[in-house]
């Protein structure tokens, strides 16, 4: 007699795939929220699946912080190209320009916050009532309270006594006119499950991944990549090493690990057997325990 | 070498729900940590924290403490999801706070919960908390019930304290629509039965709480036998190479749907037969719950969402008059003659709650009927009148479509979940 049941990743993913279309139900201009991280490839491919054999019928939207990794720009180029969808770029640097966000200074100087004021400007500007992002709820602790459909109010912020109970996957997309919605596909999805579905599913994603040369230097328990923004400080000293990233933010604050992972199998192994978070390694989130709950209320992913 | 990655791992969603004081955070700690899911990092983070506390033990409550404000006060205060997986499973807890203020979001943790985990103090035994909890996981029809009588290390690991725990609790399941119920007896401070088998109750002769969860058969608790597809989108891709597509695409909500299946679509009630069942990856003969697809018919029938496709021979009651169990989410209570949004699968109508039939003290059970003032976090059974039929199912058949939330016009928030009820 056949079995009828789903192992964990089909239910996952059929779940993923509900939340999305629910999405585009119930949203007039939803869009996907796209960094050329792991994740939001997952939820780019997610949506393939949701709405095949149609066209995904949402653009993406990418924050150019102006300090991307290169690669993660040529990816992401290409995977525009290849599965047919439109791209919006919302530039921090213009946003500078333009006086709406002050660059930071100093030596731990990054844009990472200023991606919210371009992230709720290219909303707004694009009039755009759902963000589907791939965050999860095994991140971070602010994450595992969160919602699959998390409701923004008209500054973009998070309010968490604000947010709606979410009993049997009925979403309440209810809103009122200049709020907006982000939505959390892969909530129940912890970074291994990630991991193990790009390698059953064979989905493409950037370099920075697989172990390769790079010069860096070691700073905070971790190796940074030494690029253009890269200021030195006393007794640092440039090292070739070969090593992958984790998890890809902004060039200025992504560190890496020393790793021979070079093949999809690799990592895998590598992830299930490590030690630290995923996250832990990132710089953005360890300016305070409450890092990214405070960068959440104001408006942040 | 680790393979992590197993093709016959299923996915169990258990909740949790306990005060601070009974020792549910630290049971949770307990299986993150034992199970080797807590990150190197984190479990470092919590020994700083317990030592900054001055507290003597590593306090592993303190792994699942998240916001802010709950980090000041040292309680939990929303549903709270927790990740970790072994070989054989992959697991997510719904960890809900024990006091009657927070019924509502062992509600929300409980709807789509496989197995429930109550949290019994062997020194007290059955306590309102207790049935409090066990009465929401029977109302929520939670399919399994481990009773955990923790703190066996302070009754000297006694047999004679289990026993009576487990015949007190016996006694009050008789109420309890829940079929399968099992107890362990356990210490999460000391990890005796949470992870490894205790060496200190040789007379246990059960499993751990974690093989339990691994091994416990979950996959006969859907409804695998009436067919219902609630359609949440039309595809039509409207290009060259489909240019006639049109698919209704949507997660089955109950029983098994097949590739010439004789359907009937409601409310219209126009029958067809299933033409082709697609997914991404191809084209498949049969389709099941929980799985998403896309449905073609072999009819130009009018569907649209909200509409839903089930088996011509197993029809759900098509009804704008119910009967409801509903928790109330609000502070403030229904306002007569109110107007609500109502959404039930990919359906949404517009209803007025008719009448309220009786509160009921989730305490005990017992019903108070006449005039009853509803506060937030109360249980009642109510008549819902809907503007358009519904396709509904008795919550105890199909806990998807026997379910409905109702949410404020005016405000949009979510104001009630509810479980449906025959009329029959």
């Amino acid at each position: 007699m056949q079995k009828y049941y789903l192992n964990h990743l089909q239910e996952l993913e059929a779940e993923a795939i509900y939340v999305i279309r629910e999405v585009a139900a119930q949203f007039d201009r939803p869009a996907i929220l796209f960094s050329g991280g792991k994740d939001s490839i997952v939820v780019t491919h997610l949506a393939r699946k949701a709405f095949w054999p149609a066209r995904v019928p949402m653009p993406l939207i990418h924050i150019d912080t102006g300090h991307n990794f290169p690669e993660t720009m040529v990816f992401r180029d290409k995977l525009v190209e290849d599965i047919g969808v439109q791209l919006i770029v919302g530039s921090v640097q213009e946003a500078i320009n333009k006086g709406r966000a002050v660059e930071e200074t100093g030596i731990n100087a990054s844009r990472n916050e200023l991606q919210i004021v371009t992230l709720l400007d290219a909303i707004e500007k694009n009039k755009i009532d759902a963000a589907i992002g791939g965050a999860r709820r095994d991140e971070e602790k602010a994450r595992a309270k969160e919602r699959f459909f998390s409701h923004r109010d008209d500054f973009g912020q998070w309010d968490p006594k604000n947010q709606r109970p979410e009993l049997w996957n009925i979403f309440n997309g209810h809103k009122r006119m200049g709020e907006h919605f982000r939505v959390f596909p892969i909530s129940n999805w912890t970074e291994m499950d990630v991991w193990n579905y790009i390698l059953h599913e064979n989905i493409a994603i950037p370099s920075l991944y697989f172990a390769h040369n790079r010069d860096v230097i070691y700073r905070d328990d971790a190796w940074l990549p030494v690029s253009e923004f890269t200021t030195l400080r006393e007794g640092e000293k440039v090292e070739n090493k070969l090593m992958r990233f984790r998890t890809l933010g902004d060039i200025t604050i992504t560190g890496g690990i020393e790793s021979e992972a070079d093949t999809l199998e690799k990592i895998v192994v590598e992830v299930a057997g490590t030690r630290s978070t995923e996250r832990g390694n990132r710089s953005d989130d360890k300016r305070s325990d409450t890092s990214m709950e405070d960068r959440k209320r104001q408006g942040y992913f | 070498m680790l393979t992590p990655y197993k093709t016959n791992m299923e996915l169990l969603r258990f909740t949790t729900a306990g005060s601070v004081d009974d020792g549910k955070s630290t049971l949770i700690g307990r299986l993150l940590y034992d199970s080797k899911s807590i990150f190197e990092d984190q479990f470092e983070a919590v020994r700083k924290s317990s030592e900054r506390k001055g507290l003597q033990h590593v306090d592993l409550s303190l792994l699942t403490d998240g916001l802010r404000s709950e980090r000041e006060q040292g309680i939990t205060i929303d549903v709270a999801y927790r990740y970790f997986a072994t070989p054989k499973r992959k697991f997510i807890i719904a960890d809900t706070p024990g006091h009657i203020q927070y019924t509502r979001n062992m509600v929300t943790g409980a709807s789509t919960a496989n197995l429930a985990l109550i949290l019994v103090d062997a020194r007290h035994g059955v306590i309102e908390q207790t049935s409090r909890h066990s009465y929401i996981a029977s109302l929520l029809q939670i399919p399994h019930v481990i009773v955990c009588v923790n703190k066996m290390d302070l009754v000297d690991y006694s047999e004679d304290v289990f026993n009576k725990v487990v015949e007190q609790y016996h006694q009050f399941a008789s109420k309890l629509d829940i079929n399968d119920i099992r107890y362990i007896p356990m210490s999460a401070l000391n990890g005796d039965n949470v992870v490894n088998r205790s060496e200190n109750m040789p007379w246990y002769e059960g499993a751990s709480l974690l093989n339990t969860l691994e091994t416990i058969h979950i996959s006969s608790d859907y409804n695998h036998e009436d067919v219902r597809f609630p359609i949440q989108t039309v595809i039509r891709p409207h290009a060259t190479e489909y240019h006639d597509y049109r698919g209704y695409a949507g997660r089955i909500a109950g029983g098994i749907l097949r590739t010439g299946d004789e359907v009937t679509v409601l409310p219209s009630g126009l029958s067809s037969k299933i033409k082709s069942i697609d997914t991404f990856e191809g084209t498949i003969t049969e389709a099941f719950v929980p799985m998403s697809v896309s449905v073609t018919l072999e009819d130009d029938i009018d569907i649209s969402r909200g509409d839903m496709i089930v088996k011509s021979t197993s029809l759900p009651e098509l009804s704008q008059d119910l009967d409801v169990m509903l928790c109330w989410m609000r502070a403030t209570g229904p306002r007569p003659g109110a107007k609500y949004y109502l959404k039930h699968t990919s359906r949404e109508v517009m209803a007025m709650i008719k009448e309220i039939t009786y509160k009921l003290d989730i305490n005990t059970m017992e019903k108070a009927e006449g005039d009853v003032v509803v506060k937030m976090n109360d249980m009642v059974r109510v008549r819902i009148k809907t503007t358009q039929p519904l396709m509904i199912d008795e919550y105890r058949k199909n806990r998807i479509t026997g379910s409905l939330i109702l949410i404020d016009e005016a405000t949009n928030e979510t104001v009630a979940a509810g479980t449906i009820y025959s009329l029959q």
